[in-house]
Order: C-alpha cells, then structure tokens, then sequence
C-alpha cells in the first residue's frame, strides 16, 4: 500500500514518454499524408465547387454546378447518362464482387486442404498474374475475346454475340476482366481464415446432424467471416472505381464512374465535374465500408472484424 | 487478507464434479446399441493397409475401448464407426441396421474429437446445442436439454463463455457435453484426454466412467495408454497392423496376452523364448520351470508382480538364483532388474516393511508356476 502514492505519476511520466517517442515514429509519415493526401483532397473537394472555366480550370465564384451536371442536367435539359454511369458502376461491382466470392471460396478451401509443402506454391500461383501490369492483362484479354477468336466464335454459335462481332466490348467483358483482376485479392484473406480453421471442426459439425451444405454454413461461413469481409473490402472499392478495365474492354456503353472522371481531367476537360465525381465516389466508399462494418457485427465477425 | 485462507464455499471435491440426479427419463430415454463389424476393410493408397479385415461385436452399454500404438488402425475404426471414413470392405450394423453406407449425419453416433473441435464462434451453450440445433429440436426443448445437461456435467457458469476462455479440462467436458446432449446410441471417444496434464486426466477418467456407468451408453474409447484402457474398459480390443490381436476384459489382456505383441504392449518385459521342453518342464534362458497345465506355446511370460525375493540362496522347486543389478524404490512397491542364469528378469516387490533387497545382492526369485504363461510368438 505505501507505494501506491507514487505509482500513478511514474506511470504516468513513462506513458508521457512512450507517447513522445510514437509521435516522433509516426510524426514523419503523418506529415507526408498530410501534404500528399489529406491537403490534395481538400484542394479537390474545393474545386468541386468551383465554375467551370474555359479551358475546364476550376475559376471562382463558387456553385453546385457541378454537382447539378454530375446528377444529369446539362445545356439540353436532364439526360440520364450520368446516372446510368453511377449504376452500371454499382452494379458491376456488385456482381463481380459476387462472383469473385463464389469462385475464391472453393480454392481458398481446396488450397488449405493440399499437402504444407505444395500451398505456397498453389498461392503463388494465384498470385503471380497480378504481377503483370493491369493494362497488358487487359489487353491480353482483349486478344482473348475479339472477334473471330475461338472464345468469340463459340459465343456466336451459341447466338450469344451477332455474327462476325467480339465478345468485347461489352459490359459482360469488363466483369469477366474485374473478376479476373479482383480474384487473388479475396482468395488470398479467406485462405488465411480457412488456414486457421480446424478441419476437425467441419467433422464435428457432420457428426452432430449437419448436412454437407449446413456444416459449412453453420459450422465453417461464420469462422471465415472476417477475411471474406476484408476480401470485400479489397475488392468491391478498387473494383467501384477501376478505369482501365472498362476503358479498354467496355467501350461506350460499358463506361464506370472512374471513366467519367477521367475523362473531365482529360479530354472532357471540366475539373470541377472531375472533383464532384470523385467526392461521389468517396462518399458511396465511406457508406459501404460503413455498411460491411454494421454487417459483420450482425454476423458476428466479433473484435476480428476490423474494418 | 487473512479472509481468503478460507476455502470457496462452492469448491467441490474432485471426486464428485459428476451430479448423480441427471433426470431419470433422460437417463432411461437413451437406447443403447449392440455394434458388429463384419470383415472392415480400409486402404490409404496402395500400400497403406489401415484396417485388414476387423470383426468384432460391441455389446450395448458396454465401455469397449480400442487400443494400440499410432498407426495401429484404431482411429480409422473410430472414424469408420462414425461415418467419417467409408470402409473398402465389409460391413457396419447399428443394432439391426446396416448403416455402412449412411453419411455421419444421419448417424445416431456422436464423437468426442481429439482436438475437441469445438466451434470457437458459438459460446459454450450454442455449441452445446448446436447437434440439437442441426436435427430442428424446438428451441424450448433445446434449453431444456442443454440446461439439463450442462447440470450433470458440472458446467455451471462456464455455460454463457466464450470457447477461447475456457482451459483444456473445460473444453474436454463441453466436447463431452456437447455429445451426450444429442442422446447417441453411441458415443466414441478419439483419445479425449491426451491433451491434459496426467492429474487432470486421471480426475476425468473417473468422472468419464461415472457418466458412462449412469447413463448406460455404449462407449467406443480409443487410448495409446494401456494404463488408461485397463482402468476405463469393460473389454478392450488391442490392435496391430490392422488386425485385432485379441479382445477381452482387462484382465485377460494384461493377464493372458495371446501374442508377444499384447504382451510387450502391455507392458510385459519378462518373455523368454522356450529352448526346450520336456513334459510340463520348460528350458529357458532364465533355467528350467515347472508348469501346472502342459504348456503350448513357445514364449514364456513371467509377470513381474507375481514374483518373490528371498535373501540369499534357498533351494527349492521352481526358483531361480539371481544378482540385484538395479532397484528402484516407489515406495508402496520397488523395481528391482535381475540378473539371472544368462539372461535379465524384473521383478516387483511390495513394500511390506520388512527387508528389501540392495543392488549387488544375491537373491532367490521364488516363481508361481500357476501365474506362468506361455503365449505364440
């Protein structure tokens, strides 16, 4: 009991201390961001509300033009292109998020159940295409559907494509080409969830009256929660505002909300468009991450779950 | 301070931690179930024989336990029983069904796992529940059961805790809870207390057997440890190679050994191979003995404990003159190695007070012919 008066300030002294020096560690990076990243946002979010110059420079006064053009009203009235843009985008990477989940699950367990020595190298394997630049494996894939192709020629004998037409561009191939590109990025988290799952588990779960299907929603999906979480996470915000592939296999018709700004800061030329389509993009993040953060609560993810 | 000299007042002796009043329509509700195994036949790749032809009968509300050393095929029988592993031949009969081909989920057979397995994202009561769960018991019924039993195990408040709060003993109890929950007409048991520290696991080698005695379940039990099998069994199977060496109560395994392997298994080091034979006299290594009944085969085998020292050499029948080369006291009893004729024998000796025997001595191994035994090599 006779020290317990002068234990606090000790503590506390140290704890000064040890805070001191983590400002020092961290104190350089903080900087960094804060000039290269949280400044240029705030410059963005800026210009945003900016007019339109001549050249597409942002000039002052300040006005929500920008944003009235981004929802569609333009010279000739409303039109709904935008909007279009903003939805296929949602939509693509709803379904390529989804599809990459239903194709990472069985190879991220297939590869946990391969022999110690031979799973680096199935994970290599997974991996190795993304160390291709993104552009060149797009373009590979166009080679791989454009017209008169084997692959584009078996979807006309099907009477999927017109005839002497590719399977690009189209929208189904930029969802080929995001799920091609997002795969080891939602394979290499559930592999880690699985590799941390006792096999004895899945056979417990079947000893006690589960069916294969109900062993592995009741037993397995719920302990792979937080690497498929952080596989979304991954995933679905790159794929949300990815350029190149909807550029190179989307054409026209195929375009996404990070064509739509690019293209003010490049051939469109209006900045301040630019700006409120990123900022668009930035909130619709925000509410996803926050919406992945509120599901994996509810499921039960528990204190892994750190989104 | 001086307040925590005092015992907890819910502490309980380690002999009692299984509740006798289990509720009796519970206890009476569980059918047990006779299992035969007919020719079981399992393969791991082409030269991996795990099983080679298993027939044996398990009688309803029996503890029969299945022991041999790793690789011996006794988990793979276990995992058989359990419809984990299919067999490449020969059939499995549950009472009067042949249930050789009916995936684990249809089985009335629940295990206890080695790891224990338990699902760390449940708590100890969703785990506990969960069988009852996967068969859609109504969620009343499901607590009634799950309180229920959680009483009989002793649970008490581990029952709202996280899987990864609980120490290895409770963790082995909830695996055992939450297989008995489930009312099996089986329960097997993949060496449920390997993993413990030897005095946790002798306490849980009582508290298993109670269970098992109170709710007259049949018990599949699998154990490297001859020890554990002995004090656990009604009859044990020991197995080798895949084949069963022989099957009978504890006593007659450690007693009556029908082969070296049993014997040595069980922990028989005093074998001798017979040189000769003449009548009921038997030549061996050790000098010659005389044996009650003619023996048959051509090893001999001296149980330890069933000799006696004398100081000194004492003419008579059936003794064996020796040299003490080493003596390990136990206390109750003390180990003693041999040096006889040209060989070594062990003998156990308790420790009644009187002299024992000091390494260097010469003594005289006074031999029981009727606790002679002589088995097939």
């Amino acid at each position: 009991m006779a020290y317990s008066g002068v234990l606090p300030s000790a503590r506390s002294r140290a704890m000064v201390s040890e805070s001191r020096h983590l400002l020092m560690t961290v104190a350089p990076g903080a900087v960094w961001i804060f000039i290269f990243l949280v400044l240029p946002s705030f410059y963005l979010m800026s210009v945003a509300f900016m007019t339109n110059g001549t050249y597409g420079l942002p000039e002052m006064p300040l006005s929500l033009e920008s944003f009235k053009r981004l929802a569609g009203f333009g010279f000739l009235g409303w039109s709904a292109g935008n909007l279009f843009t903003l939805l296929r985008s949602l939509w693509q990477t709803v379904v390529s998020t989804g599809l990459v989940i239903i194709i990472a699950y069985p190879i991220a367990y297939y590869i946990t159940t391969c022999r110690e020595k031979w799973r680096p190298i199935m994970l290599l394997l997974v991996v190795v295409p993304s160390w291709t630049n993104q552009v060149i494996r797009t373009f590979g894939w166009m080679n791989l559907l454009a017209p008169g192709t084997p692959l584009a020629e078996f979807a006309q004998m099907l009477g999927l494509v017109p005839a002497n037409m590719g399977l690009y561009p189209s929208n189904f191939a930029v969802t080929l080409g995001l799920v091609y590109n997002f795969l080891p990025f939602m394979v290499l988290p559930l592999y880690a969830a699985f590799e941390k799952l006792d096999h004895a588990q899945v056979q417990a779960a079947q000893d006690l009256y589960a069916s294969p299907v109900r062993a592995f929603w009741h037993a397995v999906f719920p302990q792979t929660l937080p690497g498929l979480l952080a596989g979304i996470v991954l995933v679905a915000i790159p794929a949300f505002g990815m350029y190149v592939i909807p550029e190179l296999l989307g054409g026209g018709k195929g375009m996404m909300l990070g064509n739509l700004v690019a293209n003010q800061f490049s051939g469109g030329s209006n900045w301040p468009l630019g700006a409120a389509g990123a900022i668009l993009m930035l909130i619709a993040t925000f509410i996803g991450l926050y919406a992945m953060r509120r599901i994996g609560k509810r499921l039960g993810g528990g204190e892994e779950v750190v989104i | 301070m001086t307040s925590s000299l005092t015992a907890p007042d819910n502490a309980t002796p380690a002999s009692e931690t299984v509740h006798a009043d289990y509720p009796e329509d519970s206890a009476s509700r569980h059918k047990a179930s006779t299992i035969v195994l007919q020719g079981l036949e399992k393969r791991f790749g082409a030269d991996t024989i795990a099983l080679d032809g298993v027939d044996l009968t398990i009688d309803s509300g029996e503890f029969f336990t299945l022991l041999g050393p790793s690789g011996c095929g006794k988990t793979t029988l276990l995992r058989i029983l359990a419809g984990l592993e299919t067999p490449d031949g020969g059939r499995l009969l549950l009472g009067d069904k042949d249930i050789t081909e009916i995936p684990p989920h249809r089985r009335s057979v629940n295990t206890v796992f080695q790891s224990y397995a338990l699902f760390p994202h449940l708590s100890v009561r969703e785990n506990l529940a969960f069988g009852l769960r996967m068969q859609g018991i109504s969620e009343a019924e499901r607590n009634r059961r799950v309180d229920d039993i959680a009483d009989f195990i002793q649970l008490g408040p581990l029952i709202d805790r996280r899987v990864d709060q609980l120490s290895g003993g409770q963790r082995q109890r909830i695996a055992l809870a939450r297989a008995l929950v489930c009312e099996p007409e089986v329960l097997l048991l993949d060496e449920p207390l390997s993993a413990l520290d030897a005095g946790l696991r002798s306490q849980l080698q009582v508290e298993l057997l109670r269970v098992q005695k109170r709710l007259g379940m049949t018990f599949v039990f699998v154990t490297h440890d001859q020890q554990e099998a002995m004090v656990m069994s009604d009859r044990i199977a020991v197995l080798d190679g895949g084949i069963i060496q022989q099957v009978g109560p504890p006593r007659d395994v450690y007693e009556r050994p029908v082969n070296a392997f049993v014997a040595r298994f069980m922990g028989h080091d005093n074998l001798y191979p017979v040189t000769n034979r003449d009548g009921s006299a038997l030549m061996t290594d050790l000098g010659t003995l005389h044996l009650t009944t003619p023996p048959d085969g051509d090893l001999l085998l001296i149980r330890p404990e069933t000799l006696d020292l004398l100081p000194g050499e004492q003419a008579g029948d059936n003794r064996l003159f020796g040299t003490v080369t080493e003596c390990l006291y136990r206390g109750s009893h003390a180990e003693y190695r041999l040096e006889v004729g040209s060989t070594t024998m062990q003998a156990t000796v308790r420790n009644c007070g009187g002299n024992l025997p000091a390494v260097g001595d010469r003594v005289t191994v006074v031999v029981s012919t009727d606790d002679l035994v002589t088995l097939n090599a």
